[in-house]
């Protein structure tokens, strides 16, 4: 390693650009445990001063309603925990099903020989050029028509059963793997069902499981949809609920501190995800460009 | 999407080998594997498609039953102001947003690329990506106050006058575009950083032998054949930023007036608070008209620069 002035700017630059990158959430996390009547005493130090759990404990609800006032100059609430479930409820149940069916599809499509299996192929791929929105319109009047507004499979139904991203994702992944081990089996006389699942799921476990982190990631992200569909309630995602909660708060004095708050804990299982699979994620940057 | 394309080409090799009975894949196991994915495809693909293309030839409103209108749904939204104008807004944010986050993010992929192969370090870069829109947009709109803010403190402490930003209409859309340019910044780098690694070590060390110093390699190595991936990932980012939804939609709701109703916003707010379907699925077939445009842009630019490597 060459020591040098030039270097030295270099690692200036990168270590600023990290700075821009994660001050805004430690400011995030300095007025979620700043109380409110503090948070306009015309302090910007980086510490919270007298800092309290108590927007924590508002949001979750720890927090009695005459100590919520107190603190937070509101009335208004969200139900974080019910949001939170329903979140991790709409990711497993996307992730489960869209890996699951998109998988079994990409295998027909790199090894099984079907009539009309490319013309197929290409239809799917083509749709991916569709912007969301134009399929946004009829998804939604075909979900209200059979009664799925506000319910949790009206919610799910247009990510379960596949995307042509994850297909075409998949797909590529399969044939690159050598189809020889696949063969083996299938003189032992396994079916391709049994192939499938005991060969070829196992043999292509990494791309399987990025696909599935990817999948979390954008289905928690998800906001057009759940905001059409899941509005009561019961069925309503933290996204939609944060967006909905900012709105609640008076425009003149919103609840900063409450939203930071709320915004800390939406952010914790994604820095979950990042320990649990940064390498994975940043690894699999390259194969995705997707939003 | 099509940035798959940097990890491998379109693979074709599919088992053609004559031989065993085995190899002839059979329709019907076929269908078994396919099933839900095409009830899938269907339903919430092909099938929306082709409505959404008829109801933008009616006057569907959601409550009654259709009317065909023929093409007066496009006669009206090439007549609309505000569709024109949500256009230019739109336009405004691509560019600006497409520009300062390809150009930022060439720095910082060089950056990560000649000082540190820290996996740590990527991963926080990647962190604003990874956290929804919705959270992304209402902390900026805190750290943006205009009264108690940060940014605006800041501003103060170095001698400028505090800003409106979102709520300015002059800024609000190019406060969305920077707010989205520092959410993406780290995305686009990574990719970038992949497609560095392509390049073959050796050319750096001749350079460093013939004297070059780190500017004239980037500009004489690095860029040219980084090109390829540069032009791939430069089209990835115009698509995805011509959908630009959340960050208005929790922020500004367009305004003030309409200077940051963006062609998505508007027609998601004709849809669903005015439902006018028709009208808005013939907004969307001209925003699919200009997606095309783009991808077949994409498919020049990539043919075009395909030779550097080779």
């Amino acid at each position: 390693m060459r020591k040098n002035p030039a270097r030295l700017l270099a690692w200036v630059g990168l270590l600023a650009a990290l700075a821009i990158t994660l001050f805004p959430f430690w400011w995030m996390l300095r007025t979620a445990l700043t109380g409110n009547a503090n948070l306009f005493n015309g302090s910007y130090s980086f510490l919270p001063d007298d800092p309290t759990p108590i927007n924590f404990e508002r949001v979750l609800g720890l927090a009695s309603p005459e100590e919520a006032r107190a603190a937070g100059g509101t009335a208004a609430s969200m139900d974080f925990w019910l949001y939170l479930r329903n979140s991790v409820l709409f990711a497993f149940a996307v992730v489960a099903g869209q890996v699951t069916f998109s998988a079994m599809a990409a295998y027909a499509f790199a090894r099984l020989r079907f009539r009309g299996r490319d013309v197929l192929f290409y239809l799917f791929l083509s749709t991916m050029m569709i912007p969301p929105i134009f399929t946004v319109l009829p998804n939604f009047v075909l979900i209200k028509s059979l009664g799925g507004v506000n319910t949790f499979w009206g919610l799910v139904a247009p990510y379960f059963f596949m995307t042509p991203f994850a297909v075409f994702f998949l797909r590529q992944f399969f044939l690159s793997v050598p189809g020889e081990i696949e063969e083996a089996a299938g003189l032992d006389g396994a079916s391709r069902w049994r192939i499938f699942w005991q060969v070829v799921v196992p043999m292509n476990r990494g791309p399987l499981l990025t696909l599935a982190v990817i999948t979390a990631v954008q289905t928690w992200n998800e906001f057009l949809w759940p905001l059409l569909i899941a509005k009561q309630e019961n069925v309503r995602v933290l996204t939609t609920a944060m967006a909905i909660f900012q709105q609640q708060t008076p425009n003149a004095t919103p609840d900063w501190a409450g939203l930071m708050a709320g915004a800390t804990l939406a952010v914790l299982p994604v820095l979950l995800l990042l320990i649990l699979f940064g390498r994975r994620l940043v690894d699999s940057i390259r194969f995705t460009g997707i939003k | 999407m099509a940035a798959t394309l940097l990890a491998r080409p379109l693979g074709r090799r599919t088992a053609r080998r004559s031989g065993s009975s085995w190899q002839r894949g059979h329709g019907r196991i076929a269908l078994v594997f396919l099933a839900p994915a095409l009830i899938g495809f269907a339903a919430f693909y092909l099938v929306p498609t082709v409505r959404g293309l008829w109801f933008s030839f009616t006057d569907y409103n959601l409550l009654s039953d259709p009317k065909v209108v023929g093409l007066g749904n496009y006669g009206e939204v090439l007549s609309d102001r505000v569709f024109w104008n949500a256009l230019k807004v739109t336009g405004v944010y691509v560019v600006f947003n497409v520009a300062t986050q390809t150009v930022l993010a060439l720095g910082l992929a060089v950056l990560m690329e000649r000082l540190t192969r820290s996996v740590m370090i990527r991963a926080m870069v990647l962190l604003p990506w990874l956290v929804p829109n919705v959270t992304i947009a209402l902390l900026w709109m805190w750290l943006l106050d205009v009264n108690v803010g940060f940014v605006n403190h800041v501003m103060e402490q170095i001698g400028l006058s505090k800003q409106g930003f979102l709520f300015s209409p002059d800024q609000s859309i190019l406060t969305i575009a920077s707010i989205n340019t520092w959410r993406h910044v780290g995305y686009t780098a990574l990719l970038l950083f992949a497609g560095m690694q392509l390049i073959p070590k050796h050319l750096y060390e001749a350079g460093r032998i013939d004297g070059a110093g780190e500017g004239r390699m980037f500009r004489q190595i690095t860029l040219p054949l980084l090109r390829p991936v540069l032009a791939l990932v430069l089209v990835v980012s115009l698509i995805g930023s011509f959908q630009i939804f959340d960050t208005v939609a929790v922020t500004t709701e367009g305004g003030p007036v309409n200077a940051s109703r963006v062609i998505y916003y508007y027609i998601y707010e004709k849809a669903f608070t005015q439902f006018e379907f028709g009208y808005a699925s013939a907004m969307s077939v001209f925003l699919i008209v200009f997606l095309v445009a783009l991808t077949l842009l994409q498919m020049r630019l990539l043919r075009a620069s395909t030779s550097d490597l080779a």
